[in-house]
């Protein structure tokens, strides 16, 4: 192997050097092995940049080798750009998700929307035209200062990439939680549509072929960002600001545009976005999947900057680039395409037959390394997990005493509707172009979003879901309860859950209680998604989510999509009429543990998070679907959080403009607490004419499926009634709705103080 | 009826009015921001979304595509001329309607349905609506606050040029209904000769039940009749 030779000015390797770029002196030590020298300055970056847990997955590799991934209907899953799943009539759904969240708390503006055009990237480098977008969002308490500022910068950083570039928001959720205070969670969803023999890979096919940077030139922005999301936060991130990328929607949009040109050309073999880790990792990665070697000459590289090293052109993450292996003699055809959309394409290497990553400066040789090592060989580890007892401590917290409450209902049902978990997440997804490309059919707000298709008459839903107080409490039942929110989410809109890709945010995995999480979740995923017959195919771990040592919730976000067969099939949560009948699906119990309910009247997170029966939740998807296809509802929405009271609320207040009323009457033998606040899992509340209720309860005994009328759809001057065997509730619509509605708006008025 | 739908580098509701176009029975035609020619076309449309990322001003560089000076000719010679949110900045940018779209009033993009009022209904935009009709239509737009001075707001509702006004769910153009700060609460204006009409809502999200409402529709199509019966003449 040919070594390079050191550049002038190239710092000596130490000890300290080594740690500073996050690699272990054993790491180190595996690096001289596989080299059989000593690596250069520059290419002590690059295993750096590609041995991060960002890019290398080592604290997680193993243990995400347990999900499912593969059904008869997954065309790509792990390890490409995206996942892709078959969906008949020659189509195929290209779709991931991804965090941003480091970024995020530090400039929550950039960070947001640089997080939603990186995942645009990896979407329509797959050759599929991206066709929605959910962000999944938790923040702290937004009572604090910093929160809504992090809070408002996120939500418009998301809004500005996504509207600029033209791709619907269709959903999504957030979460406010103190547990989040210091480290926002940001994860953005998105899907995408192509023919099915359109699929290209970020492979580089053909030795001799080209490398071509396209795209914007290479700053020395977001050096070494991927090793920076694989630290803690800490007091001095802010001084980390210049490894946060800055976005431009527009050059995003061009590209998209061009790169679909491109690919639909048939002048280049593969494609892939400059994400983490910059032309290193896009670079190496390609080099790896087809087993070729790849060269690039630094010089001729195009850069914003003088004087920029090779150490610098190769870890920087300037946005909005893109790296493709194009066809030997074609380069000026896919010039000609680039030069239209007023961008740029340079050769900057070509593909090699020697297995190396190969890095040149003049005649100079920076870099050489087998791709293989950078990708493959990065090591990976299985920790130590152990539970923190403090946690366990919480968890069997005894709340019988908070079931049992004589009065006042009312006022904490009101407290409920105005939680920022709860209420209208309206002044968010109002800053989202949710219409554009006019295929929108559900909008935020509902269940889960829902696109057309124009070709077939079909639909695609898609939702994000995760309680992270659930998953802090009892990691694997909690992951098993954000799968199954997600499905129950998906099937009321009347989708059947085809497959997930996860977005594992957690604390620092060096950790054993937080490695103990990361494992029971992973487990608990894996249990739901085999029996849900919801493969995941792909996804991304962010470790590190602590700040001075605090971490968050562990928050393994699913994001599940699904396929309607027919648009007459829409269902949503809304009431429709008045005089339709309200039917529960599943049984009410007494459980509290993790709830909102303790958390906004006691301020706790404690107790065992409710329990799920998987086998249940199949049969629930299954009858509920059932009766969709029957075309026996008007309206179906899941229970999650504040239970049955605000599911109930949820479905009669709307969209604002036309709330109904009900008249509710329970029999069950519980505290009015736990039965009108509970969050029992696999409960799915519909509503349906009042002489089909019949064949709705048939179906759900068909299908094994405890179900029961409890009320009527009534006009909103009625008013919201519910009756419990030893409490009442009593409201009217107005009062429900202004704290529905207003609860953020409210909040975020007060942005001047404090 | 032939219709150019400009594409500026940028523009994402190019595609969204072409299906629209063709879906009323019209043959839509892209053209890109660096033809220098229409070619033979009975009407212009300029899309919404974000041209040249809307850097400087929005709408404001795409006046400068060669593709402009034939748009302005052809809006000279009276072909009828629609621009939609972007479409509309890009008009008042060109000098081909008045006034200016500043920054919403919120400050914050804003992404939702509102209600109309059609306040003119003898344009070749808008004749197969009726006059009491209201019109439900998505908007999504950070820069829709409609400014002109007092002379020429006085002007444009002098001489009927106001199209459409956002209103309230009892019809009346209020404060609270106003998205955007728009002065009169205007929400669409067309020029003196009546040819050339900019609006912020989106009328093409408007034209199938299952997108929700379908008020959009009878805007194309008052442009087609009018279309059809001048080349009928």
């Amino acid at each position: 192997m040919l070594s390079p030779q050191s550049r002038p000015g190239d710092p000596q390797i130490t000890p300290e050097l080594v740690s500073e770029h996050g690699l272990s002196p054993s790491e180190y030590q595996k690096i001289r092995e596989i080299l059989t020298r000593e690596p250069s300055f520059t290419e002590l970056g690059v295993f750096s940049a590609m041995w991060s847990e960002h890019c290398g997955y080592k604290n997680s590799k193993r243990m995400l080798k347990l999900l499912p991934t593969k059904a008869p209907w997954v065309i790509q899953g792990p390890g490409e750009n995206a996942g892709v799943i078959d969906i008949g009539d020659d189509l195929a759904l290209v779709f991931k998700i991804e965090s941003h969240n480091h970024p995020s708390a530090v400039e929550p503006y950039q960070g947001a929307a640089t997080g939603v055009g990186g995942i645009l990237r990896d979407i329509f480098t797959m050759g599929a035209r991206p066709i929605a977008i959910l962000d999944s969002l938790r923040f702290g308490d937004l009572n604090s200062g910093r929160v809504r500022f992090l809070f408002s910068g996120v939500v418009q950083g998301v809004g500005d990439y996504g509207n600029c570039v033209g791709i619907p928001n269709i959903g999504g959720e957030v979460f406010f939680d103190k547990g989040y205070e210091d480290n926002p969670i940001v994860n953005a969803m998105c899907l995408g549509l192509m023919k099915r023999d359109s699929l290209i890979k970020g492979e580089a096919e053909g030795v001799g072929n080209l490398l071509v940077a396209v795209g914007t030139a290479t700053g020395r922005d977001g050096i070494h960002g991927a090793t920076f999301a694989s630290e803690e936060l800490s007091e001095d991130s802010q001084s980390s600001r210049p490894q946060v990328q800055v976005g431009d929607p527009f050059t995003e949009k061009l590209l998209l545009e061009a790169s679909l040109e491109l690919i639909h050309s048939g002048y280049i073999t593969g494609i892939q976005d400059m994400g983490a880790a910059g032309i290193t990792s896009s670079a190496a990665e390609m080099g790896g999947r087809s087993g070729n070697g790849v060269e690039i000459n630094i010089d001729l590289v195009p850069v914003r900057e003088p004087n920029m090293t090779p150490y610098e052109i190769l870890l920087s993450e300037s946005q909005e680039r893109m790296l493709v292996v194009v066809k030997t003699g074609h380069l000026k055809k896919i010039q000609d395409i680039l030069t239209k959309w007023e961008l740029k394409a340079d050769e900057i290497g070509c593909v090699t037959d020697d297995g190396l990553f190969r890095v040149t400066e003049g005649s100079r040789t920076v870099a050489a390394i087998p791709c293989l090592a950078l990708t493959e060989g990065c090591p990976t580890y299985e920790r130590e997990g152990k539970e923190s007892s403090e946690i366990k401590n919480l968890r069997s917290k005894d709340l019988s005493h908070l079931k049992t409450r004589s009065s006042g209902y009312e006022e904490i049902f009101l407290d409920l509707l105005g939680s920022g978990n709860i209420c209208s997440k309206r002044w968010l997804y109002q800053q989202y172009d949710t219409t554009v490309r006019t295929n929108t059919v559900i909008p935020p707000g509902a269940d889960a979003g829902v696109i057309r298709l124009r070709e077939n008459n079909k639909a695609i839903a898609a939702t994000t879901d995760c309680n992270g107080r659930y998953v802090y409490l009892n990691p694997r039942m909690g992951t098993k309860a954000a799968v199954a929110e997600a499905a129950r989410n998906l099937v009321s809109v009347g989708a059947l859950p085809m497959a997930v890709t996860n977005n594992l945010n957690f604390g620092n995995p060096l950790k054993p209680e937080i490695y103990y999480q990361f494992r029971e979740a992973v487990l608990g995923m894996s249990e739901a998604c085999k029996l849900f017959e919801t493969p995941v195919t792909g996804g991304n771990v962010s470790f590190y989510n602590e700040t001075s040592g605090t971490p968050i919730y562990p928050t393994p976000v699913i994001g599940m999509v699904g396929i309607i067969d027919d648009t007459k099939y829409l269902t949503r949560p809304f009431f429709q009429e008045s005089g339709d009948v309200i039917l529960l699906l599943g049984n009410n119990t007494d459980e509290l543990g993790g709830s909102e309910y303790i958390y906004v009247s006691e301020g706790l997170v404690a107790g065992e998070p409710p329990a799920v029966d998987l086998l249940a939740e199949r049969q629930l998807q299954h009858s509920v679907l059932s009766m969709i296809n029957q075309e026996l509802l008007q309206s179906a929405h899941d229970l999650s959080e504040g239970g049955l009271a605000c599911a109930l609320a949820e479905s009669a207040l709307g969209n604002k403009t036309d709330p109904f009323g009900v008249d509710i009457i329970l029999q069950d033998r519980l505290e009015p607490i736990p039965l009108f606040f509970g969050e029992a899992q696999g409960r799915i509340l519909v509503s349906c004419a009042k002489n089909s209720s019949n064949q709705v309860l048939q179906t759900a005994k068909d299908h094994g499926v405890p179900c029961r009328l409890i009320g009527e759809v009534v006009p909103a001057s009625n008013g919201f009634r519910i009756a419990g065997r030893t409490g009442n509730m009593e409201l009217d619509i107005e009062t429900m709705s202004n704290r529905f509605f207003n609860a953020i708006p409210t909040l975020m008025d007060k942005r001047k103080e404090s | 009826m032939k219709v150019a739908i400009i594409t500026f580098p940028g523009s994402n509701c190019d595609y969204d009015l072409y299906k629209c176009v063709q879906l009323v029975g019209g043959d839509p035609e892209f053209r890109w921001h660096r033809d220098s020619s229409l070619g033979k076309v009975d009407a212009v449309m300029l899309p919404g979304g974000f041209s040249y990322g809307d850097y400087l001003r929005a709408g404001a560089i795409a006046t400068m595509s060669p593709i402009m000076e034939a748009v302005k000719e052809f809006a000279g010679h009276g072909g009828p001329v629609l621009g939609i949110c972007n479409g509309f900045q890009m008009l008042c940018e060109a000098n081909l309607l008045p006034g200016a779209l500043l920054r919403n009033n919120s400050l914050l993009f804003c992404s939702k349905e509102v209600a109309l009022s059609v306040e003119n209904n003898s344009t070749i935009f808008t004749e197969l609506y009726k006059p009491e009709r209201k019109l439900r239509m998505p908007i999504a737009h950070a820069e829709g606050n409609y400014y002109a001075n007092e002379e020429t707001l006085a002007q444009l509702e002098e001489e009927g040029r106001v199209m459409f006004r956002y209103i309230d769910p009892q019809g009346k153009s209020t404060d609270g209904s106003n998205p955007n700060g728009s002065a009169n609460n205007i929400a669409g204006i067309i020029n003196t000769r009546g040819n050339v009409m900019g609006m912020m809502p989106h009328p093409e999200r408007a034209v199938e039940n299952i997108l929700g409402s379908v008020d959009g529709l009878d805007l194309f199509k008052s442009l087609l009749n009018h279309i059809s019966a001048s080349k009928k003449v």
